[in-house]
């Protein structure tokens, strides 16, 4: 029974204010891969530091090769066997693949102190990446690979200190769909050599195609584990989120009003051209494009960051001049930036002070802070908001992503805005945030705001939007309603395909 | 709805606060802990020195500190947003000049004070304007206008010297409030360090300058007028410096080219010291006030131990060092104290 390599009990972890895992077991087998799924925020990251001995865990237990070990630091760790390859691959990007690889276990000469055996050290990664099947020249300069080859420097970089468990942290995110048939091939091999894998991962695709095994884990709790071929997604899912799909979008049930915000003709040189839309109250108008479509841009300049070089824009028929976003505000819109964690909150301020700080000149009532006006303001927004937090007055780097989401709605809501810009709303936060971030958002739509949502995410934008407009390089390259929108005209448009036929790409 | 939240949250959340836990939050503060620093040092001086203690010597001793006390008050408000002015003391020495020049010409003491402010508000604006409107690194800005406003008394006062001001023009920086021994200098701070500590801790502006300290592009998203903003610190720091300027030229009676040179480093140390942090965003006018005393007194009681001046910059140059270091480390000792308590 006892065949595990490694084996975690009862692991907890405290962060101030937050406990971050919460009594998780872990049970990984040699010759396995092992799927470690959750959603952002469940805690998966904080496993893995564990694991590499970059945290110390509060509490618990991890038997190494049936030995209780407790490793002091990534060093440590790695000299056992265990090592990571982190999403964003972390190299020396000036230094040569050998001396990436033979970074912190360098072979020496021992002819001199110190002395490095680098035509040693050369050879053996000639060896490795030969073994891999990899054709890159070990004096390559890290900077010079792509991401794909990058990854696969790191899993070298994992056999050459004959690493036993090898962890994944969502090795695919930047691969292309060749680059992950090799890393599927070097996985592959790494199990008949009798490693142990652990595969974290948000794509069902990949965990079915790769994975043996999975461990599911939610709010820094151990949920359970089973075999993947005796799964389905829809078990997995329930296990991240605690419920299925199906309820993830709120029924829309507002009533379409009149024209609040209409752009006409607006540009902005070098970002986005004769951009013209309408928005009325009670609806939520998607914004689906690629990266650097020009959303983003379209909305800054609406919210006084940019200035427009043309065009106009109206509220309630009226036109407006907006210079900067204290206009903006005055005019009723409120801009829930892309960027959370740069533009949308202040991490080292406390939560009171940020949702208070658009309108801190509303109630200061003759430069005086009024602060019980700001404890109300806090208190309202927060407790609608549902935000979990060990306090308003602790500061908003405590709190996960998705609570630092909820404390930028929070503090634009408390503007009472008559249209209410998102731009990625619930980009990087978990599935349950998520979910009441959407209820909100139709909740507020159905009270009469008028909801522009960016998102790339085409299942939110067919899931919220009554209508969806798509950008392409700066234009509008399509408009849909509802029931005219699908993944496939809007993808089309999206890349610059509007014409029927296939045209050019 | 909020109650039910409240109960869910509770399991996750880590917020009971025993006595020994405020006792170290409060002991590791770095206001509590610079006045310990200063009570300490005020009691082995009174033992080393028997004048130390004296309250004539003690009020005296205000008189060389005051000035620059008062320029740290706005200082705290420039680099608490993020930038910072080097070229304070050319702005007393550009405002001293100006002073000079018009009591030559005969002004009342009224004129001259007036023209001293005025002068320093303008020089503030100019710093100002070139670092907000136009865009450029505070830092780039004050190193140049250090030498342009020096540069200026320097050209038309060459090695002379304005030293005949109206009898009343000293009363600023040499006279006492009434019949006590109370320096006006003392005074004047202590008022302006109400005002600033209402507008820093009481005031919008003051919330907004911590927000872009802290953040320029989210106080900017959220409609803070971060230019403005910072236009008006660099004003407001102009306007401190012609204020200090009055004081210390009524105080010396004259102008010289080179007056309260070097002030620049000894401004900024205060308010590091006194626990704002370099890099904006952090800090509170109390520290600044206890860092004040502290570096003063602390060169009263030396030349009154008759201690050379060289090991007072090695002093203040390793208090310095401290107040960076302690407040990492002692984060580090919070963190530590957090997770032992909760694993017992």
């Amino acid at each position: 029974m006892n065949d595990n390599i490694l084996e975690l009990r009862g692991i907890t972890k405290y962060f101030p204010g937050i406990k971050a895992l919460d009594g998780v077991d872990l049970n990984i087998r040699p010759g396995e891969v092992h799927a470690l799924i959750g959603e952002n925020g469940a805690g998966k990251s904080t496993l893995v530091k564990i694991l590499t001995g970059v945290y110390t865990p509060t509490e618990g237990k991890i038997f190494y090769k049936g030995k209780s070990v407790s490793f002091k630091n990534a060093l440590e760790a790695q000299a056992s066997g265990i090592t990571a390859i982190h999403q964003e691959a972390s190299m020396f990007s000036e230094l040569s693949v050998a001396e990436n690889i033979y970074m912190g276990h360098h072979l020496k000469t021992g002819k001199f102190p110190g002395s490095l055996d680098w035509r040693g050290m050369r050879k053996k990664t000639k060896a490795l990446l030969d073994d891999l099947e990899l054709d890159i020249h070990p004096d390559t300069l890290i900077k010079n690979l792509g991401v794909a080859q990058r990854h696969m420097v790191e899993i070298a970089k994992a056999l050459s200190i004959d690493a036993q468990v090898v962890i994944m942290d969502e090795p695919t995110s930047a691969l292309t769909l060749r680059e992950v048939e090799d890393l599927y091939r070097i996985v592959r091999r790494l199990k008949e050599e009798g490693k142990a894998i652990i595969f974290i991962s948000h794509k069902f695709d990949e965990i079915f195609e790769i994975t043996d095994y999975f461990t599911v884990l939610r709010d820094g709790r151990y949920i359970g584990e089973g075999n993947v071929k005796e799964s389905t997604v829809d078990d997995i899912v329930k296990m991240m989120v605690g419920r299925s799909l199906d309820q993830m979008y709120p029924e829309s049930n507002a009533k379409i009003g009149d024209v609040i915000l209409e752009a006409e003709g607006i540009s902005q040189t070098g970002f986005f051209k004769d951009v013209s839309f309408k928005l009325h109250k009670g609806e939520i108008l998607g914004f689906f494009g690629l990266v650097g479509a020009g959303r983003t841009e379209v909305m800054r300049s609406i919210f006084g960051i940019d200035k427009l070089s043309n065009g106009t824009v109206s509220i309630n028929g009226k036109r407006v001049h907006i210079h900067n976003p204290k206009d903006a505000m005055d005019m009723g819109l409120a801009y829930v930036p892309e960027d959370r964690q740069n533009q949308g909150v202040i991490l080292d301020m406390d939560l009171s002070k940020n949702i208070t700080l658009p309108q801190i000149d509303n109630i200061s009532p003759g430069t005086l802070i009024d602060k019980k006006k700001e404890k109300e303001i806090t208190n309202e927004f927060g407790s609608m908001m549902e935000i979990k937090c060990a306090g308003y007055h602790v500061n908003a780097n405590t709190l996960s992503g998705g609570n630092q989401q909820k404390v930028v709605l929070a503090k634009w809501l408390a503007t009472k805005p008559a249209v209410l810009i998102l731009d990625e709303p619930t980009k990087g936060i978990d599935v349950a945030t998520k979910a009441s971030v959407h209820k909100f958002v139709s909740e507020l739509a159905a009270e009469g705001l008028g909801v522009i949502l960016i998102s790339s995410e085409l299942p939110e934008v067919l899931g919220m939007a009554d209508r969806v407009i798509v950008m392409h390089e700066g234009l509008i390259t399509g408009e849909f309603t509802r029931e005219e929108a699908n993944s496939e005209n809007i993808i089309r448009a999206a890349t610059g395909t509007t014409d029927d036929i296939g045209g050019a790409a | 709805m909020e109650n039910t939240n409240t109960l869910v949250d509770k399991s996750r959340l880590v917020d009971e606060k025993t006595v020994k836990a405020r006792l170290v939050t409060i002991f590791t503060k770095w206001e509590v802990l610079l006045l310990l620093i200063f009570i300490t040092m005020c009691i082995v001086f009174s033992i080393l020195s028997p004048y130390f203690l004296d309250y004539f010597n003690l009020m005296n001793a205000n008189f060389t500190f005051m000035e620059k006390a008062i320029i740290a008050l706005p200082m705290i408000f420039v680099i608490m947003s993020g930038d910072i002015d080097i070229s304070i003391a050319s702005i007393i020495a550009l405002c001293s000049f100006a002073m000079g020049a018009a009591s030559a010409s005969g002004a009342s003491t009224p004129v001259i004070v007036l023209i001293g402010l005025l002068v320093g508000i303008a020089a503030g604006a100019f710093n100002g304007f070139f670092i907000t409107a136009i865009g450029m690194p505070a830092i780039a800005v004050t190193l140049a206008t250090q030498s342009v406003f020096r540069g200026i008394a320097k050209a038309v006062l060459e090695d002379q010297a304005y030293t005949t001001y109206p009898e009343s023009f000293g009363f600023f920086g040499q006279g006492y409030v009434g019949d006590t021994l109370i320096p006006f200098e003392l005074v004047l701070f202590l008022a302006l360090a109400v005002v600033m500590w209402y507008i820093l801790h009481q005031s919008s502006y003051g919330r907004k300058v911590y927000a872009i300290g802290n953040s320029t592009s989210a106080a900017r998203f959220s409609g803070v007028p971060v230019k403005r903003i910072r236009f008006t610190n660099f004003v407001l720091n102009g306007l401190f410096c012609g204020i200090a300027a009055v004081l210390l030229t009524s105080r010396i009676g004259s102008t010289r080219p080179n007056i309260a040179e070097g002030w620049d480093m000894e401004i900024i140390t205060l308010v590091v010291l006194g626990g704002v942090s370099i890099n904006g965003g952090k800090g509170n006018i109390f520290g600044v006030i206890i860092s004040i005393f502290l570096l003063g007194y602390l060169k009263f009681g030396m030349g009154l131990l008759n201690i050379s001046g060289k090991v007072m910059i090695i002093t203040t140059g390793t208090l310095l060092v401290v107040a960076v270091l302690l407040p990492m480390i002692l984060d580090q000792i919070k963190a530590g104290k957090k997770i032992t308590r909760k694993a017992a």
